[in-house]
């Protein structure tokens, strides 16, 4: 049995782990905000637009795009493994290239000021 | 040699026990995880001027919204809990030669999580 | 006070059948039986003819490992008093190729544990007058709950991950690899990498974490693995800061 260490894994571990971990923390609370705050009516629409036209506020929510994508990645693609659909699992560039296009795909929303 | 019999695991093997059905909805809340960038996205496009903010706007306080909000938020506090609970076995941590109480760690991350919460809810409602 | 239940065992004689079946057996057992009690009494007292593995009787060798409605257990210490169903079912532990009746093979368990080299690695063997390796009660706690297992193979009967695709590495082994990674007298965590840092090894682990919860020896095979996906993570992590040391 020859093994060689897998190059990719602690990479997409560490995406997954930190974006698991920043959407643990975050999700719910912003969940919250914009699917209960908003439609109750606690949230004016142009204080909401200030807030996210924020530069900081974009930087925050780019990298958290960018976490979440990984993070759904990597653990939507190992679930699919479970599942039995293994085969779906080895197209590894599927799933963390979708998290790629997703996270450019926010960056540029962000640059449209 | 004697004939050997092999018994495959089916595809349905999660929805044979309790704890293996947990495990999958567990690693299912990722799909929300996913659901809700889009959202994120569309925010950060819309924020640029106040005609397409006013679509996303109404978007959020409209029906279809909620209801996935809903299913979200669901996914999103199980999330929350099972990666708190698992939090100690990743994070072994030792003072002074001893083991820190792997109990210490669920309540000081959970702790973490109400205050970032209310914190997040503060800054958008206040 | 003796009483009365039916054990549904597995059944599988492969001189004579090619489809496995469930038989039943009538007993009558005691307040303190456990499973491997009654299996030994149906084969002592009703049929010969039934197949199954054990040795100590007390939960330290291993061997009797069946699963018990749908639970892999120790069957000499899994007390009948315990359940109270109809009938308790007897099978093979799962993710393992069938012998006959309740035992399994165990052949791929045996090749993979020696594959993490569990063995105190040292780069350099010190003389013998130099003395032993010593070790503190503190240093010896890290790795100690790790070092408890007894190759029962409940840990690869409860794990999906394994019973998927059985390339897998697999929990005890992976377990028994943290343990000397964190021995204070071990030097072989760099050896072991490959190994245990292959696409089969850890980063299979998807935490489904029924390992830990069926061990008889609380060792806790999951967390080991989590524990050896961040600190090999983190190494890697280093290396790219500090190119030149690391792999
Ligand atoms: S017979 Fe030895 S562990 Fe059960």
């Amino acid at each position: 049995m020859t093994a060689k260490p897998d190059k990719t894994a602690p990479l997409f571990w560490l995406l997954f782990a930190g974006g698991g971990t920043a959407s643990a923390m975050l999700l719910p609370a912003m969940v919250f905000v914009t699917g209960v705050a908003v439609p109750a009516g606690w949230v004016a629409e142009d204080d909401l637009m200030a807030l996210i036209g924020n530069p900081l506020t974009r930087l925050v929510v780019v990298s958290l795009v960018f976490l979440f994508l990984f993070h759904w990645a990597h653990r939507f693609r190992y679930a699919l493994v479970d599942l039995g659909f293994g085969g779906l699992g080895k197209q590894a560039w599927l799933f963390y290239g979708t998290a790629l296009a997703g996270t450019g795909l926010a960056g540029l929303a962000a640059l449209r000021l | 040699m004697s004939r050997e019999l092999t018994h495959p695991l089916p595809r349905s093997w999660w929805l044979k026990r309790p704890p293996y059905f947990r495990f999958m909805m567990r690693e299912l809340t990722s799909v929300a995880v996913f659901a809700y960038t889009p959202l994120l996205i569309w925010a950060l496009w819309s924020a640029a001027d106040a005609a397409s903010f006013s679509v996303f706007y109404e978007f959020l306080r409209g029906p279809l919204s909620v209801w996935l909000h809903v299913v979200v938020l669901v996914l999103a506090v199980y999330h929350t809990g099972t990666w708190i609970a698992l939090t100690p076995s990743v994070l072994v941590l030792w003072r002074n030669d001893e083991q820190v109480d792997p109990n210490l760690i669920t309540g000081t991350t959970a702790m973490l999580f109400l205050s970032v919460s209310v914190g997040v809810v503060w800054l958008v409602l206040v | 006070m003796p009483e009365q239940t039916v054990l549904e065992v597995y059944r599988y004689l492969p001189d004579e059948e090619t489809e496995p079946r469930f038989q039943s057996y009538e007993i009558t057992y005691r307040d303190s039986w456990v499973v491997l009690d009654a299996l030994d009494h149906i084969k002592t007292e009703i049929d010969p003819t039934l197949s199954f593995r054990w040795s100590c009787r007390m939960g330290v060798c291993g061997s009797c490992g069946m699963t018990v409605n749908g639970e892999p257990k120790l069957t000499c210490e899994t007390f009948i008093r315990d359940y109270n169903t109809e009938t308790i079912k007897i099978e093979p532990l799962a993710h393992f190729p069938v012998i006959r009746d309740l035992v399994i093979n165990m052949q791929d368990f045996m090749e993979k544990l020696p594959t993490v080299s569990p063995w105190l690695i040292t780069d350099e063997d010190k003389p013998l007058e130099a003395g032993e390796y010593l070790q503190t009660p503190a240093q010896m706690a890290r790795y100690k709950r790790f070092s408890m297992c007894i190759n029962c193979m409940l840990c690869y009967s409860a794990c999906p991950v394994y019973g998927l695709n059985s390339l897998f590495t697999g929990p005890a082994a992976l377990a028994l690899a943290e343990r000397y990674n964190l021995d204070s007298r071990d030097e072989g965590t760099q050896e072991r990498s490959d190994v245990v840092t292959a696409h089969d090894g850890i980063w299979r682990c998807t935490y489904v974490g029924e390992c830990t919860k069926v061990c008889p020896k609380d060792v806790d095979p999951a967390g080991a693995i989590q524990m050896l996906k961040l600190s090999y993570a983190l190494d890697w992590a280093k290396s790219l800061v500090l190119p030149g040391r690391g792999r």
